[in-house]
C-alpha cells in the first residue's frame, strides 16, 4: 500500500511526459510543413539563411575537405603510375601540337584586333577570374550542386559561369559571403542557351538529375550527329558565348544527349568567370548598366 | 569541489555527445567524397545518427535537436527548407514509437527496422520534394542513397556503440546491442 503511492505518481508523471514529448513532436512536424509552405510560397526567402548557414559550416568544409580531396587524389594518382611513361609521351606530341596552334592563334588574334579596329567592333568585355576549391559537392539524391569557398568578399556575384579546365560546369545559384553554391549543368534545373555542331543550331541544354542533359528545343529536321561539339551560345546574356559544354552522343533508345566535359568526381578547383553579364537573372540592371555603358 | 566541477564538465560533455556526433555526421555528409560513377551521392548520415540514438537513448538527442539538425542539413544540401527537418522527426517519432519493440532484439531485427525508416524517409523526402519544386525527380539516385545508407549503418553502430558506452546511464534504463 505504502509504496503503491509513488509507483502510481511515476506512472502518471511518465505518461504526462510522453503526451508531452508527442505534442512537442507534433509541433515540430507541423513547423517542418510550415516552412516548407512558406518556402514554396516565395523561394527566395530562405536564400539568405541558407548561405549563411553555409557560411558558417565553410570553415570546418574546408579544412575537412583537404584531406578528402587529398585521399582521393592519392588514389586516382596509385591507378596512374602504371601509364605514367605513355601519357608522358602523349602529353609531349600533344604540347608540340599546341605550340603550333599557339603560333596559329597569335597570328589570328593579331589580325582579329586589327580587323576589329578597322570595323569599329565593340569587343566583348574581358572576364574577370576568382578561382575557388570545391568543399561540398552536397545536393544528394535531388540536386546537382556544389559549394564552393569563395564568396561575395572575394567579388562573386550571382548568375556568373563556373568553369573547370575542361568547359562549363555550370552557374552561380546563390552567394554567400565566404562560400557560393554552384547549380551544375546536370542539375534538374538548369537551362542553357547552346549551339550544336558546325552548323551552329540553337537549341536548349537541360539538366534532368542525370549524368546527361537532354538537348531540348531543338528545330526539326536537323543535322546533328553524335560527336558534334556543344558550346554555349551567349543568348540570354546569362552566359558568354563559346565555351565549351561537351559532346552529343545517341543513347541507347535512340536520343540525343549530351555528354558533358563536366566530370563532377574529378571537380576539385573551379573558376567562377564574370563577364560582367547580368544575363536572365536582372533584367533591369542589364538595362541601366547597358544605358552607362553606352552600349 | 575541484573533482565534482570537473566530472559535472566531463559528464556535461558526454551527455552532448550523441547530439554532436549527428551535427558531425551532418557536415561529413556533405564532403566531396569521389565514388566512382555516383556524383554527389552520400549515405544518409544523419538518419543513422537520428535512428540509433532515438531508438537507445533519446533523452540525450531530444526532437527539437533533431529538427534543428534537419534544418541544417536542409540548408547544406540545398533541398527546400524543411524537408530533412520533417524526415528527420518524422523517423525520431516512429523509432520512439517502436522503442518498446525493439528493446533487446537481435541487431538483424534492429538493422531491419533502420532499412524501414530509411526506406519511409526516402519514400517521404523524394515525394516532398518532387511536391515542391512541382516535378517528379528521377528517383535513381535516391534508390543508390537508401541502399549505401542501410549498407553503411551496422559500420556506424560500431561508432555509435563505443560512444554510448562512455556515456552517463539513463534514468529510465538504457540498452545496448
Amino acid at each position: 500500500m505504502l509504496r503503491s503511492r509513488p509507483v502510481r505518481l511515476m506512472r502518471a508523471s511518465m505518461s504526462f511526459r510522453h503526451a508531452a514529448h508527442r505534442s512537442s513532436l507534433t509541433l515540430l512536424l507541423l513547423l517542418s510543413v510550415a516552412i516548407m509552405l512558406i518556402g514554396k510560397a516565395d523561394p527566395t526567402l530562405y536564400e539568405r539563411t541558407r548561405m549563411a548557414v553555409t557560411d558558417m559550416a565553410t570553415p570546418v568544409l574546408d579544412v575537412l575537405s583537404r584531406p578528402v580531396a587529398a585521399g582521393a587524389e592519392m588514389i586516382e594518382s596509385i591507378g596512374q603510375v602504371a601509364s605514367v611513361h605513355a601519357e608522358n609521351q602523349a602529353l609531349r606530341e600533344e604540347n608540340k601540337r599546341l605550340r603550333r596552334w599557339r603560333a596559329v592563334a597569335q597570328g589570328l588574334e593579331s589580325e582579329n584586333t586589327r580587323l576589329r579596329e578597322m570595323l569599329n567592333f565593340a569587343p566583348p568585355a574581358e572576364a574577370s577570374f576568382i578561382t575557388g576549391r570545391v568543399i561540398s559537392d552536397s545536393g544528394g539524391a535531388f540536386l546537382r550542386s556544389i559549394l564552393v569557398n569563395v564568396g561575395s568578399s572575394s567579388g562573386v556575384r550571382k548568375g556568373v559561369a563556373a568553369v573547370d579546365n575542361a568547359g562549363l560546369i555550370g552557374r552561380v545559384a546563390e552567394v554567400g559571403t565566404w562560400s557560393s553554391r554552384v547549380l551544375l549543368i546536370t542539375d534538374l534545373n538548369s537551362r542553357i542557351p547552346v549551339l550544336v555542331g558546325e552548323s551552329r543550331e540553337r537549341a536548349i541544354l537541360a539538366g534532368d538529375n542525370t549524368d546527361r542533359p537532354r538537348l531540348d528545343y531543338l528545330p526539326p529536321a536537323i543535322s546533328i550527329a553524335p560527336g558534334d561539339l556543344v558550346i554555349t551560345s551567349g543568348h540570354g546574356g546569362a552566359f558568354p558565348a563559346g565555351l565549351p559544354v561537351g559532346i552529343v552522343l545517341r543513347t541507347d533508345d535512340n536520343e540525343l544527349r549530351v555528354q558533358p566535359f563536366l566530370s563532377p568526381q574529378r571537380l576539385e578547383i573551379v573558376r567562377l568567370m564574370d563577364f560582367g553579364l547580368t544575363g536572365v537573372l536582372q533584367d533591369q540592371e542589364i538595362q541601366a548598366g547597358g544605358s552607362r555603358k553606352g552600349l | 569541489m575541484k573533482g565534482s566541477s570537473w566530472h559535472s564538465v566531463d559528464n556535461a560533455a558526454r551527455t552532448a555527445t550523441p547530439s554532436l556526433l549527428t551535427l558531425a555526421l551532418a557536415i561529413v555528409g556533405q564532403l566531396p567524397f569521389s565514388l566512382p560513377g555516383q556524383a554527389g551521392v552520400t549515405p544518409y548520415f544523419v538518419l543513422m545518427a537520428v535512428y540509433y540514438w532515438a531508438l537507445h537513448r533519446p533523452d540525450l538527442l531530444p526532437g527539437l535537436v533533431v529538427f534543428l539538425l534537419g534544418l541544417l542539413q536542409d540548408a547544406l544540401e540545398g533541398e527546400p527548407f524543411g524537408v530533412n527537418a520533417f524526415v528527420l522527426v518524422a523517423v525520431y517519432w516512429f523509432v520512439i514509437s517502436q522503442q518498446r519493440f525493439f528493446r533487446g532484439k537481435h541487431f538483424l531485427v534492429v538493422w531491419s527496422g533502420f532499412a524501414v525508416a530509411a526506406l519511409m524517409a526516402g519514400l517521404a523526402r523524394w515525394l516532398l520534394v518532387s511536391l515542391l519544386m512541382g516535378r517528379l525527380i528521377a528517383p535513381w539516385a535516391l534508390t543508390f542513397e537508401f541502399f549505401l545508407t542501410v549498407a553503411l549503418y551496422p559500420v556506424l553502430t560500431l561508432a555509435f556503440t563505443l560512444a554510448h558506452k562512455t556515456l552517463p546511464r539513463s534514468e529510465m534504463g538504457d540498452f545496448m546491442d
